[in-house]
């Protein structure tokens, strides 16, 4: 099968594991890898792994914008800001893991197929990926939901710079999914970091006031929206059941990941990356199918 | 004579006491009674801070911006103070509209080790020219060393003092005294120290910390904080006068302020219970101790045990939905037998 080509924008822990994907994938493959300095670890990585790697950041596209049909944009909101119209003028889908929240947000358990046409595709947050699937079952089984509050606890080494310095973008991107998915008016989201050796797996509870629970037709909506998330991330596990207790709905998952480029503790990583994967291959199905 | 500035964390630790239900009345009585002791700087909010009102770790009653506009009406010579964690509280949601309410001095807090996450909260603060400064929570959770790591990151994003919490009520004295004059030795900015009692050293341990250099001692009227409670404020002015050590504040004032905290705010006055020993003795985070008793009740097991599994897991405060889960495999435990 021809692989569709793809260029990694952000060399750091989000870019270098989602490498080690597309270099998995049968349908992708990374023509470039961009980041700002030959000696990081990421760069050292992707230079070892034999694939083509540029220091000069997003020049590197402009330079060179055949290289690719999509590029990943793995650095930070505020630097998405710069890159995404100079992306669109070059004609290039970019499927964007920042929390910039420029273009429409996909969750591939709920609206792949919808996001095919834009060429910005925003995977929202990790937190969110974790989380907003969950919302969106409570939102679809219960009549009213009041509120919901989507809680992750990541391991301290899984959280690099740029994600520390977006820590508010963090919380407002995951804010707007979680409403906009859920059809709830009121979310919250609350993000830890833990800094415990040996790391703790991503765990990601979702608290809920619903006045009149249907917890049946909840358990079963999350059993199937679990299953399909496990397959684009096998180890998204519920380790909290949907339970109605003190007043609120609480159900947690948790994320380990596959340990491609930081150990498996770092289901944050795993859960965002596969879901751009998943995005990116069905770009790349559709442009074989002749439906792009 | 030895200066130490006392801030306030009554209307902000107490908080964790009442389950985050304090009322326009608790705030209206007791920062008149602060601002006529003279107490310098006086928390007020949620007991996570800004903006963390959160099924997480507890619902208020009220919500931000009316605790912040009554204590603003009632205090003329106190300077108002907010507790923030990024995490919990953004700029935009939050930070921001403190400001307009008339905040003074805000202090953001990260867990000890996380101190990055603080730099544009900090810089944020410096823009509106308020007073920041930074707090280092769960500190006995990492030693000196990496505590002045973190600590310098505050003092180069602008904190102009850095406060180290014992939040778990953890330390002995001479914890407090090893890591509060590493750092004294070595920031341009004062430092500061955050008590909480649950193993008795509350007082012994604020004493410490200025014997090692601190020079901000955070302290709650009659305790009143969680778990245990803080060091308690009343005791620290008559005990810091004895010593030679000023406060600038009255104790007459602050005993009629810590009179009105035990007669028309708390349900009951902070003391030792065993599940706050626990929570002491397991290095687990003192707000946590009304979750774990409500969990410990709602899947029948031994809040003790609660805390020590926690303390074996390292949690670290924000970790309440950790509660839950520890409980029902400790259920689970006991099912299987």
């Amino acid at each position: 099968m021809k692989k569709l080509k793809v260029a990694i924008l952000g060399s750091g822990n989000i870019g270098t594991d989602l490498l080690y994907k597309v270099l998995r994938s049968s349908r992708l493959e990374c023509s470039l890898f961009v980041g700002r300095n030959l000696s990081s670890k990421g760069m050292s990585r992707a230079l070892s792994l034999g694939i083509s790697v540029s220091d000069k950041g997003i020049q590197a596209i402009q330079d060179n914008p055949e290289c690719c049909h999509i590029v990943f944009d793995c650095t930070s909101a505020m630097s998405h800001k710069i890159h995404s119209p100079i992306l669109a003028g070059l004609g290039i889908i970019v499927i964007d893991l920042t929390p910039a929240k420029l273009g429409p947000f996909c969750i591939p358990a709920i609206n792949l197929d919808a996001c095919l046409g834009d060429v910005n595709v925003n995977m929202i947050t990790c937190g969110g990926q974790a989380s907003i699937p969950l919302a969106y079952v409570i939102g679809q089984t219960q009549q009213q939901v009041d509120y919901i509050e989507v809680v992750s606890t990541i391991a301290s080494k899984s959280a690099g710079p740029a994600t520390r310095l977006n820590l508010d973008e963090y919380i407002e991107t995951t804010e707007k999914g979680v409403k906009m998915f859920s059809g709830c008016g009121k979310a919250k989201a609350i993000l830890n970091l833990n800094p415990a050796e040996p790391c703790i797996d991503m765990q990601t509870t979702v608290y809920a006031t619903v006045p009149k629970i249907d917890l049946p037709a909840l358990k079963e909506g999350i059993a199937i929206m679990v299953e399909k998330i496990q397959r684009y991330v096998p180890s998204y596990n519920l380790i909290i059941p949907p339970t109605y207790e003190n007043n609120r709905v609480i159900m947690s998952v948790r994320v380990k990941g596959m340990g491609d480029f930081l150990p498996s503790y770092a289901g944050n990583l795993d859960i965002i990356n596969c879901a751009a994967i998943a995005v990116a291959e069905e770009f790349a199905m559709a442009r074989i199918e002749g439906r792009q | 004579m030895k200066k130490v500035i006392i801030s306030d964390a009554t209307l902000r630790d107490g908080s964790h006491a009442l389950f985050h239900k304090l009322t326009k009345e608790h705030i209206v009585a007791y920062a008149l009674a602060a601002d006529a002791a003279g107490i310098p700087i006086v928390e007020v909010g949620h007991g996570n801070g800004l903006g963390a009102s959160s099924l997480q770790v507890g619902l208020s009653l009220l919500d931000d911006r009316e605790m912040l506009e009554t204590a603003r009406k009632h205090l003329s010579r106190s300077r108002l103070g907010i507790h923030v964690i990024p995490g919990f509280a953004t700029i935009n949601n939050d930070l921001r509209f403190a400001f307009d309410y008339g905040v003074d001095v805000v202090r953001v807090a990260s867990h000890c080790t996380e101190a990055d996450i603080t730099e544009r909260h900090i810089s944020y603060t410096r823009e509106q020219g308020k007073e920041a400064y930074g707090v280092l929570m769960m500190s006995h959770m990492a030693n000196k060393e990496v505590l002045l790591d973190e600590a310098l990151k505050m003092q180069a994003y602008g904190a102009e003092a850095v406060i180290i919490m014992d939040s778990a009520g953890a330390y002995l004295p001479h914890d407090v005294q090893d890591r509060v004059g590493h750092l004294a030795a070595n920031l341009k900015v004062p430092v500061g120290f955050h008590a909480h009692n649950n193993l008795g050293m509350g007082i012994a341990n604020s004493v410490a910390a200025v014997e090692a250099g601190a020079r901000i001692i955070d302290g709650a009227s009659r305790g009143f904080g969680a778990g245990a409670g803080n060091a308690q404020l009343e005791v620290m002015v008559a005990v810091f006068a004895r010593l030679g050590i000023e406060t600038g504040i009255d104790l007459y004032r602050a005993l009629d302020a810590a009179d009105i905290v035990e007669r028309e705010i708390m349900e009951t006055t902070p003391y030792i219970s065993s599940v706050s020993l626990v929570s002491g003795l397991s290095g687990v985070f003192s707000g946590f101790a009304r979750h774990v008793n409500l969990a410990a009740k709602e899947y029948d097991v031994d809040a003790r045990d609660i805390f020590f599994e926690l303390g074996a897991r390292k949690v670290v405060g924000g970790q309440e939905d950790k509660i839950v889960e520890v409980a029902m495999e400790l259920q689970q435990k006991i099912k299987r037998g």
